[in-house]
């Protein structure tokens, strides 16, 4: 029984694996090393040993993940891998396998862009603020790039076809190696200091990030920073980036595209110079109507159609002024009296015709009524008129016996003496005279 | 007009002219005179792009330019 103490060998392996799958830190491990053993098998995976100094461990990459793998690892390369580690129960190894492998040197570089990347964010080098604006129309480029390669006849072949009046000033310059740095910051400082373009295209076609790298470089970012003049970068393929193109004012995906940024196009600039020439002349044509416009209403204006009615107010005021003037003239109060004097002697003189009518309408009404009462009339009737001594006699009281009497009578006078009297009692008109 | 002006001082000033145009704010005598010289500045722009049939291209090589040599 003493035999069930031992373990079996696959027992003990399984139990390993089993412990090396469990661990958390061995689930996901960034490993470095020096490839060696080297091998590709037909069916695509990659066996090697990664080794250092001191250690080594062997190392499986399947071949799904080494197709995804774009160099080729020989030995001797220094590299950088992603992977677990588990244990091969075959032959009792551990090993790691590999999901993900890089390049040290490429490692290296990705984490230099990305300090250098986040150091000149920092300091605000691709401010947008700090972004100067390229020129519409520049009369010369700068071309910095290699003289020989596809981008700078991508780019004069551009702006011949867009913008032949601009000319370009081609830069010689190194736009990989070891030496390109130097040489890119060299010329852009030359180029500013000669001033004889208006923009600069700083850039090279695509290549490998380590072909790009002068443009990674942070002398070259601030020579871009710095420069006065506008920097278009074009660097590599659209979709690789690099602190150039942070940096500079505009960046262009192709050179072509930085040629096609630079300059307008040709067609499109005479379409819009005509657009303004028919500005120029419709704003031309509306400012000339507003003008006669404006000045057909001044002459509208009653100043110039009836001039009259500009002193029509004071010509008005002066006529009332003068009115008031007549009235208040003595010469007028004269004629005024006059005239109330000739209306009232007229009056006067109506009213004393009317009196004077009246007095005679009342007089012949009077005559009238004396020739009715006269005692002519009644002694025509027959009656007779007594006086005494001119006197006419009313009442025999007034008569004495003897007495000498006239009597009038219509056609003559006569005298009588009064023989008797006697007073009646009644008496009557005609009785006893 | 001066012969010496680029293209793009050309159009700024075709561009102010039909700017200042627009505007109105401005007397007839000098819209006119504007009105002149925007047609000859369009004539000009025009003239330089028309006339411009190749870019000129030069290579800087010791700070002096000589012709890009084509390979």
């Amino acid at each position: 029984m003493s035999e069930q103490k031992y373990l079996s060998v696959t027992a003990l392996t399984k139990y390993i694996k089993y412990k090396f799958d469990h661990d958390d830190h061995l689930k996901h491990v960034l490993l470095k090393g020096e490839v060696s053993n080297f091998k590709r098998h037909s069916r695509g995976h990659f066996y090697l040993t990664l080794k250092d100094d001191q250690s080594q461990i062997s190392a499986i990459m399947f071949a799904g993940n080494a197709s995804k793998v774009k160099f080729t690892p020989e030995d001797g390369m220094s590299i950088l891998v992603e992977g677990y580690i588990s244990v091969f129960e075959a032959s009792g190894q551990y090993q790691i396998y590999i999901n993900k492998m890089t390049e040290d040197g490429l490692g290296n570089l990705h984490v230099a862009f990305e300090q250098l990347k986040k150091k000149l964010s920092s300091e605000g080098l691709f401010e947008q603020s700090h972004k100067k604006d390229i020129p519409r129309f520049p009369s010369a480029i700068g071309v910095l790039t290699s003289p020989t390669g596809a981008a700078v006849r991508d780019i004069i072949h551009i702006v011949n076809r867009r913008f032949p009046l601009s000319r370009i000033i081609v830069y010689p310059t190194l736009v990989q190696g070891e030496y390109a740095k130097d040489d890119i910051v060299k010329n852009i400082q030359l180029a500013n200091k000669q001033k004889l373009v208006d923009v600069l295209i700083v850039g090279r076609g695509g290549g490998s990030i380590e072909d790009l790298w002068a443009f990674n470089e942070e002398s070259v970012a601030r020579a871009i920073y710095d420069s006065l003049l506008p920097i278009i970068s074009s660097v590599g393929h659209e979709t690789d980036f690099t602190i150039s193109d942070f940096v500079a004012d505009l960046r262009a995906p192709t050179p072509s595209g930085a040629a096609e940024l630079a300059v307008p196009s040709q067609t499109e600039m005479l379409s819009y110079i005509e657009r303004l020439k028919a500005g120029a002349t419709t704003n031309m044509r509306r400012l000339h109507q507003e003008k006669r416009n404006g000045f057909n209403k001044t002459m509208a204006s009653y100043v110039f159609e009836s001039p009259e009615r500009l002193i029509e107010a004071k010509s008005r005021k002066f006529d009332y002024l003068l009115d008031k003037l007549m009235l208040l003239s003595p010469v007028k109060r004269l004629e005024q009296s006059e005239k109330d004097l000739q209306k009232t002697t007229k009056a006067l003189q109506e009213y004393y015709v009317n009196i004077l009518r009246q007095k005679e309408y009342r007089y012949q009404m009077m005559l009238k009524e004396l020739a009715g009462n006269s005692p002519l009339n009644i002694m025509q009737k027959g009656y007779s008129m007594v006086k005494k001594e001119g006197v006419i006699i009313k009442s025999v009281e007034d008569l004495a016996v003897g007495d000498l009497l006239s009597v009038v009578m219509k056609d003559g006078t006569l005298s009588t003496k009064v023989m008797t009297k006697r007073k009646d009692d009644k008496h009557g008109k005609n009785e006893n005279i | 007009m001066e012969k010496t002006k680029t293209f793009e001082q050309s159009l700024a000033e075709l561009e102010e002219i039909v700017k200042a145009l627009e505007s109105g704010d401005i007397d007839l005598d000098m819209a006119v005179k504007k009105y002149q010289k925007g047609m000859e500045l369009s004539k000009r722009c025009h003239t330089l792009l028309k006339d411009a049939e190749e870019v000129i291209v030069k290579m800087m090589k010791d700070e002096e330019l000589v012709d890009l040599e084509s390979e």
